[in-house]
């Protein structure tokens, strides 16, 4: 009803593969073993260093659309390519981190950074090398000296810092994030918002952020697409350049704000 | 005869799980506990000794002095390390067969389906009563016991496992997969240490089973433990030597338990 204030683009330039795309998911639908299907036909890309948001109301099948593109769960149909390579399993470079910090508590900070790195199936790389890459991450999220600290003694703020060192110690060249951020308290999670921003610019990362937090996602994100459920597909999609740090431009914020808030009620009473 | 027992468990009561304040008093009631114990089963031999004058060779009078010259005797210590190696042996039997079959358990519903009345049928039969059985089979010795020991201790550990497993953080297990883990990797760096302090409750519990147990399965068809000591002091009517073997039966199961219980704690500081 409300007319978009953004540019809302077709989905299929989007999808549209090329050099630059990162990850690609073309077509993708899944139902769970009930039969009731979550999504259909969704396709979608997200380009080198692109910070993509995954924006929906709880339920409308977010978590099932990002681990399928991670390659956990397999699609009823379509597929999902990964640096133009089809892709049916977890790729080495990309990395998880999810709502809770899900840190392996019988493991110091470092340990838990470095956990992973020296598995089979994950590129080989020298102990000097990994060393570094733990110590740079540790450093990048602010917690230089709590290498030795366990996850039971870390605030909630500072055990998600600790997942995303571990996401950004592998070097990923996309990370997925399920809603990092939602069990944080507001400061908290505005820190972090930057502190990802920042990270994966530094670390040359491409993200999927998903969000049920629209501020969130207008904060974060280069590009955002809405999914809405009944059926669930992304609705629209919005390009956001509003330069960092955006608080700073309160018109351009608030007018894209009222553009997803109207996509939004459309698509849940247009329906 | 129970005085051992009935004295150590109120002081077992007294230490544990009580908030820092109630502790000041230190280690005063427990050993005022203890004394009260030993006082009352003076008296009561004092006064079975007027009919039967055999009770007062049972009497704390008589089975300290003998426990004193117990325990500098090579011999006494020789029984006490062989019923401490079948511990061991029949703990890690237990340990061998039940983290496994716990784990099993644990992923494999159609295992758990499977084996779950077995298991609640078998765990309760009194190991005791395999014994016959046990000694035609395995012949006397030795491997008897180790068999006794090993099927009371395993039920705790197998159950315990399973339960840890049924409780790991799903969130572990996907990170576990988003590093395309191998199954070993995925066992041996996330599931084992995962389920470590469930398996430590299993075997605290497991020693408590395994020394009750010992004690009779080393009165049959053995020549050497604790066991046999109390039953040559009844053929020896070395009575105080008796009361003694008693004693030194609690105090060293005091032990056996506190260890797995400082066990428990130091992982749990870990973790
Ligand atoms: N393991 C599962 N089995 C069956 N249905 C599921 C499962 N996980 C999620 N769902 C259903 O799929 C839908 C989408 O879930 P999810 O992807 O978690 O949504 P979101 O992340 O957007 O909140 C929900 O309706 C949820 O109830
Ligand atoms: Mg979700």
């Amino acid at each position: 009803m409300t007319p978009a204030a953004s540019q809302p683009r077709t989905l299929e330039t989007a999808a549209s593969a090329s050099a630059e795309t990162v990850l690609a998911g073309d077509s993708l639908s899944f139902a769970y073993a009930d039969g009731s299907p979550v999504f259909s036909e969704v396709s979608l890309a997200i380009r080198r260093r692109e910070i993509v948001c995954l924006l929906g109301g709880s339920g409308c099948g977010k978590s099932t659309l990002l681990r399928t593109l991670a390659g956990l769960e397999r699609p009823a149909a379509g597929q999902v390519a990964f640096l133009g390579q089809p892709c049916s399993a977890p790729h080495p470079r990309s990395a998880l981190v999810f709502q809770q910090a899900s840190l392996l508590p019988w493991l110091n900070v470092a340990d838990n950074v470095r956990f992973g790195l020296d598995f089979r199936h994950q590129p080989r790389i020298a102990a000097e090398a990994r060393e570094r890459r733990v110590a740079e991450a540790i450093t990048a999220v602010g917690l230089a000296g709590r290498e030795r600290a366990w996850p039971a003694e870390l605030s909630g703020g500072q055990a998600q810092r600790v997942a995303l060192a571990r996401a950004l110690a592998r070097e990923p060249e996309l990370l997925f994030a399920d809603e990092p951020f939602s069990a944080l308290d507001a400061i908290t999670r505005a820190e972090m918002q930057a502190l990802l921003v920042e990270l994966v610019h530094r670390w040359h990362a491409a993200v999927l952020l998903v969000t049920h937090d629209i501020d969130e996602a207008i904060l974060v994100a280069d590009r955002i697409l809405l999914m809405g459920s009944r059926p669930s597909r992304i609705h629209r999609e919005w390009t956001v350049d509003i330069p960092h740090p955006r608080e700073a431009d309160a018109a351009a914020v608030t007018a894209l704000r009222l553009s997803i808030l109207g996509a939004l009620r459309e698509s849940t009473t247009g329906a | 005869m129970a005085a051992p027992l009935s004295s150590a468990s109120p002081a077992l009561g007294a230490a544990q799980g009580r908030p820092a304040r109630r502790r000041a008093a230190g280690p005063l009631l427990p050993l005022a506990g203890l004394l009260l114990a030993a006082l009352l089963w003076a008296l009561a031999t004092a006064l079975m000794a007027r009919n039967t004058p055999i009770a007062a060779q049972f009497s704390p009078q008589r089975a300290f002095p003998a426990l004193a010259g117990l325990l500098v005797d090579p011999y006494l210590w020789e029984h006490v390390g062989l019923s401490l190696q079948r511990v061991a042996v029949g703990l890690a039997c237990a340990l061998a067969i039940g983290v496994p079959a716990g784990i099993l358990t644990g992923i494999s519903a159609h295992f758990a389906q499977a084996s779950g009345p077995l298991f609640q049928f078998l765990r309760m039969i009194s190991p005791l009563s395999w014994m016959p059985i046990a000694v035609m089979a395995l012949g006397v010795g030795d491997a008897p016991v180790y068999f006794l020991l090993a099927f009371a201790a395993v039920w705790p550990i197998l159950l315990n496992t399973a339960a840890g497993v049924a409780q790991l953080d799903r969130n572990w297990l996907l990170l576990a997969r988003s590093l395309s883990a191998t199954r070993g990797e995925t066992i041996l760096r996330v599931v084992l240490p995962g389920i470590t302090a469930h398996i430590l409750t299993g075997v605290r519990l497991a020693i408590g089973i395994i020394w009750i147990i010992l004690v009779p399965a080393e009165m049959l068809g053995v020549s050497a433990g604790l066991g046999y000591f109390i039953l040559d002091a009844r053929d020896r009517l070395a009575y105080p030597d008796l009361m003694a073997a008693i004693l030194l039966i609690g105090f060293l199961g005091y032990l056996l338990d506190h260890a797995a219980r400082w066990l428990h704690r130091r992982w749990l500081h870990r973790a």
